[in-house]
């Protein structure tokens, strides 16, 4: 045993990293979250806390649950395919408690935006020059916003 | 009912744990949505797109994104001619309000709409020192905000400027597909403001889903594939002017 009656401050040595590492893996259990690792480099939790977040948009499908007599109307038109929530914004509060009353949006804004005549929009696409169309005249007085081919007749 | 000092001792820390877990609550998910059963992209339709700015303002209410942020972003691409490598590109507010009427002069002018490519081999997640931001099991580019130092070394490396820091959460921040919409079944609040079906939600895992057939029928392509990384927002229609 004498070749190591000289090395004690080495084993004290070792012990000392036998130690720190002991420390090491106590913290990391401590700091390092639950889930991390579960699915790769992060915390696999995170993905169910992005999912749980509010939903602001209902959806069409939520819409056409009750308003049945406007998906008749619209789904002949040519905005069938165009969702409710395109035009009368994020309504799923309204979805949740429908005595929460949507303000209805301004036809002079709404239809401009899509219909007014531009060089960038696609040919196929139903363009007027809204001053030369209408002159002023709100859109709805000959269009039905819901079915806006003239012969569905303008909204009542 | 008896219970000895040493079954207690026993009892109380499983007791605890227990608790705890109960107070933790388990986050509100869709009980039918399988990670393993997803692969999440985009298909975006130029030739539909009329630039009315829907998709933006729909992703800036249903993701608070803060004023001058963008999430999606739509630009209007002006080509003269044979000058395709100097087009003049403006989106004036991320093109929310719609843009300025172009005039027929001969000149070529399309939208493109931009946003997260949600890229299977992104360089944004790669580059994140503290395991932060990644790619989730069903194929959608996620921060864990709770995590994120704010480096913004992620903003630097999106070739797409996808990203943005957050002025006020002081954390990175983008596009997260919706995340917390598909996975309860509904579609993005981008394709679901879109008017025109220039947007769609896509799920590459599906087999029935339409995009399988589109794929195979269309010229498509992906923004900067020279940069190989595995972008799924999958343009239609994409002129060889756009960067």
């Amino acid at each position: 045993m004498s070749a190591f009656k000289e090395a004690g401050h080495l084993f004290r040595f070792a012990g000392l990293f036998v130690l720190a590492f002991l420390v090491f893996l106590v913290v990391r259990h401590f700091v390092v979250p639950k889930t991390f690792g579960e699915y790769g480099h992060y915390r696999g939790a995170s993905i169910g806390e992005i999912a749980s977040r509010p939903v602001k948009f209902a959806g069409h499908e939520t819409c056409e649950g009750c308003h049945t007599d406007i998906l008749d109307v619209k789904s002949k038109g040519k905005h069938a395919h165009v969702n409710c929530e395109a035009c009368h914004g994020a309504l799923a509060n309204h979805a949740d408690d429908p005595t929460i009353k949507p303000v209805p949006p301004d036809t002079a804004v709404l239809c401009a935006r899509c219909h007014t005549a531009s060089a960038a929009k696609p040919k196929g696409f139903p363009q007027v020059v809204p001053a030369d169309h209408s002159n002023g005249v709100p859109c709805q007085t000959c269009h039905n916003p819901h079915s806006p081919a003239m012969d569905a007749g303008g909204a009542k | 009912m008896n219970i000895s000092r040493r079954q207690l001792l026993v009892l109380l820390p499983a007791a605890a744990v227990a608790w705890k877990s109960v107070l933790a609550g388990t986050p509100e998910e869709s009980p039918n949505y399988k990670m393993s059963d997803h692969w999440w992209g985009m298909l975006i339709d130029i030739p539909k797109c009329i630039g009315c700015g829907n998709c933006v303002r729909a992703c800036q209410t249903e993701n608070d994104v803060p004023d001058g942020h963008f999430r999606t972003w739509v630009e209007r691409y002006n080509v003269s001619d044979e000058n395709m490598t100097t087009p003049t590109v403006i989106s004036p507010d991320g093109g929310k309000e719609g843009f300025p009427v172009a005039e027929e002069d001969g000149e070529k002018y399309f939208f493109v709409p931009k946003m997260c490519n949600h890229c299977a081999d992104s360089p944004c997640t790669q580059v994140c020192p503290v395991g932060a931001t990644f790619i989730s099991p069903d194929g959608v580019v996620l921060i864990d905000q709770t995590y994120c130092l704010g480096c913004a070394y992620c903003v630097q490396a999106c070739p797409y400027g996808c990203r943005y820091v957050h002025p006020q959460k002081e954390v990175a921040d983008k596009c997260t597909l919706c995340y917390h919409r598909i996975t309860k079944g509904l579609t993005t609040a981008c394709c679901e403001a879109c008017p025109t079906g220039a947007r769609q939600l896509v799920d590459l895992k599906n087999p029935k889903d339409p995009i399988h057939e589109f794929l195979k029928t269309h010229s498509v392509q992906v923004l900067k594939p020279q940069m190989a990384t595995g972008a799924k927002a999958f343009y239609n229609g994409l002129d060889g002017s756009v960067r």
